[in-house]
């Protein structure tokens, strides 16, 4: 089988102090922490153990700056065959059509079994780069995967629907899945595991070698003007301050009466 | 190009709410849109689902087929690509949903139209079209404009638009279609319930819930402990069910559990939309999480910030006490 998986590098953002740039365009990353997008993680694991389970060969692309190859080599320790990066500051501000037209010509006629990326990213929570990839390659999909079978005649996947309810549908092949998070348990990546691959090649294009130079980044997408704000918070919680006894006294206290436990 | 298309949603023969939602955003941006609302419902008998447009939504195009029974791409999308270049909206809405997230792009990138997904706000200025939505996990606000287009797709985050009011009396255009040509043979095979419970947490009077920020498997205990200290209930978010560490019935949220308990503790949990979406409605929310501009604490009653390891161990001898 051969298959392709997306892996987007995204900043880890829960715990961080995050701060808007003077012009309001984006985030200040310097301090920033860089790391594989929850979704593709599980999607690059369930890529890896088809590949082991029944053959074939597993490539991952990304489409992101020099840093980007990071998820890359990650994907690589884990098992992945080749690595294709789209790294050109050209890319940067495209939005997911333009990403999509960027993937598809570094592909060139490439064909795969199977198209495996992440329901999202973290970052811009869009949900849309996966599906429209099917639609620009013609290839029947299934997005938020929680369950994935090889059958006869193709795949049988398992849907998340809202509220606790599931389908399944039957895709033939080749297709493209987008993959929810707990599809699987990805493996642990070492340090180790990494420098182990760090002689492997990775195959890189740039915009003018793609002849997508004009085509891609902010002219090219859809969006005449970003803007990026703190939301306020409202009226918010109020904050218990103090000595840790003192606010898990009151904690406690507002716990016992208003769970009724006086 | 004028006028908004809205497309339904039902399940298991039910309208689902988010459509009404959808209808909202549309009747409030029609004055400064212009031009018409239309409520495209496909399925195989739409007459039974489409009771609450039949008060609601100015237009009404019913299209009836039976693969429309459940949703499936591979037959929503010829028969909406037929009424949107049809009619050639302004705006196409779709709530940002199981469904949505699975036909959204491939309408759009079907018939090669912008989209914006999962919004919170909309503005129409001028012929341009403004949203506003939430990224890095709720801790940050943008606000896209768009370029001029013919149509643009947008999906809606559940709960951020008021439910269409009654008070409109449309005439249903009813249509059956006869040659849908699906592109592909994806099938729907069937719809599954919720695995087995070890317990409801909807049940639950208090919930003493974990998150990421819990860290392991290994630290549950600690969680454990307080949950016993108060005779409450363990529930989580996503990810602690992801890795396995609890259940899944166990996870509060839009894919989980919508829950209404008298406390809900939450411990470093974020509070990305999807969780808030099944708590929020608590009777009382104390949050703990260690990042004071963590979202969570904007639905949240009360606020610790701080960490939880050492929160913990003093709030359940605190309960104790
Ligand atoms: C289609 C879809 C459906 C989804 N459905 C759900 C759902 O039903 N339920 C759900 O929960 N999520 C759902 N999600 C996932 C959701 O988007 C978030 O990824 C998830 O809720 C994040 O979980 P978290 O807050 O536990 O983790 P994180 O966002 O990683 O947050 C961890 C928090 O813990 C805090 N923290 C870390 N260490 C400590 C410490 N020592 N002390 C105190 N605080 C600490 C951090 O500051 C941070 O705020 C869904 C996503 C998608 C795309
Ligand atoms: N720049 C990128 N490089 C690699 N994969 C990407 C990129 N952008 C999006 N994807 C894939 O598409 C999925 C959905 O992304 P999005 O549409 O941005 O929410 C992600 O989980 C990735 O698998």
């Amino acid at each position: 089988m051969e298959i392709l998986v997306l892996a987007k590098q995204v900043p880890e953002t829960a715990e961080a102090d995050l701060e808007i740039t003077r012009d309001g365009a984006d985030v200040e990353r310097e301090d920033l922490v860089y790391t594989i997008n929850e979704w593709d993680n599980y999607a690059v694991e369930e890529a890896v153990r088809l590949k082991e389970e029944h053959g074939g060969a597993v490539t991952v692309l990304t489409l992101g700056d020099e840093e980007a190859e990071d998820v890359l080599r990650r994907g690589l320790a884990m098992g992945c065959d080749q690595a294709i990066h789209l790294n050109d500051e050209a890319f940067l501000g495209s939005d997911p059509a333009t990403v999509v037209r960027a993937m598809v010509k570094a592909l060139g006629g490439r064909r795969f079994d199977l198209i495996l990326c992440g329901v999202q990213s973290a970052d811009q929570g869009q949900g849309q780069t996966g599906v429209l990839l099917a639609q620009a390659l013609g290839l029947p999909y299934a997005s938020l995967a929680v369950g994935l079978k090889l059958v006869e005649g193709g795949l049988v996947i398992t849907r998340e629907l809202e509220a606790n309810t599931l389908e399944e549908v039957a895709l033939p092949l080749p297709a493209l899945v987008t993959v929810q998070s707990g599809l699987n348990q990805p493996r642990y990546v070492s340090i180790m595991g990494i420098r182990k691959v760090r002689g492997m090649a990775i195959e890189g294009h740039d915009a003018e070698g793609l002849d997508l130079a004009g085509q891609v980044g902010p002219e090219a997408a859809c969006l005449a003007a970003r803007r990026l704000s703190l939301p306020e918070t409202g009226a918010g919680a109020e904050i218990l301050s103090g000595s840790l006894e003192a606010v898990c006294a009151r904690a406690a206290g507002i716990i016992r009466e208003k769970g009724g436990l006086k | 190009m004028s006028g908004i298309l809205v497309i339904a949603e039902h399940r298991q023969g039910q309208l689902r709410e988010s459509t009404l939602e959808a209808l909202g955003a549309a009747l409030a941006l029609a004055p400064a849109v212009g031009g018409e609302v239309v409520t495209a419902l496909l399925a195989d008998e739409p007459e039974a689902l489409a009771a609450p447009l039949l008060t609601r939504s100015p237009g009404l195009r019913l299209l009836a087929h039976p693969e429309l029974k459940e949703y499936n791409p591979e037959f929503y999308l010829p028969a909406l690509a037929d009424v949107v270049v049809g009619m050639a909206p302004a705006l196409v809405l779709l709530p940002h949903s199981s469904q949505g997230l699975d036909l959204a792009p491939a309408l759009a990138g079907r018939l090669n139209l912008p989209l914006v997904t999962d919004c919170l706000g909309l503005e129409w200025d001028g012929g341009a079209l403004t949203a506003r939505r939430l990224i890095y996990g709720g801790k940050v606000q943008e606000s896209l404009t768009l370029k001029p287009a013919a149509t643009v797709v947008v999906t809606l985050q559940a709960g951020a638009f008021a439910p269409a009011p009654e008070g409109v009396a449309p005439t249903p255009e009813a249509v059956r279609l006869t040659d849908l040509a699906p592109q592909h043979p994806r099938r729907f095979l069937r719809q599954l319930a919720a695995a087995v419970e070890d317990v409801d947490i909807a049940a639950a009077e208090i919930l003493v819930s974990v998150g990421r920020g819990i860290g392991g498997e290994d630290n549950l205990p600690l969680a454990q402990a307080l949950a016993d200290a108060l005779g409450a209930t363990l529930s989580c978010s996503r990810p602690v069910a992801d890795s396995g560490w609890l259940p899944k019935s166990r996870q509060v949220g839009t894919s989980g559990k919508t829950v209404r308990p008298k406390v809900y503790i939450a411990l470093g949990i974020s509070g990305a939309f999807q969780h808030q979406a099944g708590m929020k409605g608590s009777q009382t929310i104390i949050a703990v999480n260690k990042d004071p501009r963590a979202p969570i604490f904007s639905v949240a009653h009360y606020g610790i910030v701080d960490d939880l390891f050492k929160v913990l161990p003093t709030l359940t001898a605190a309960v104790k006490a």
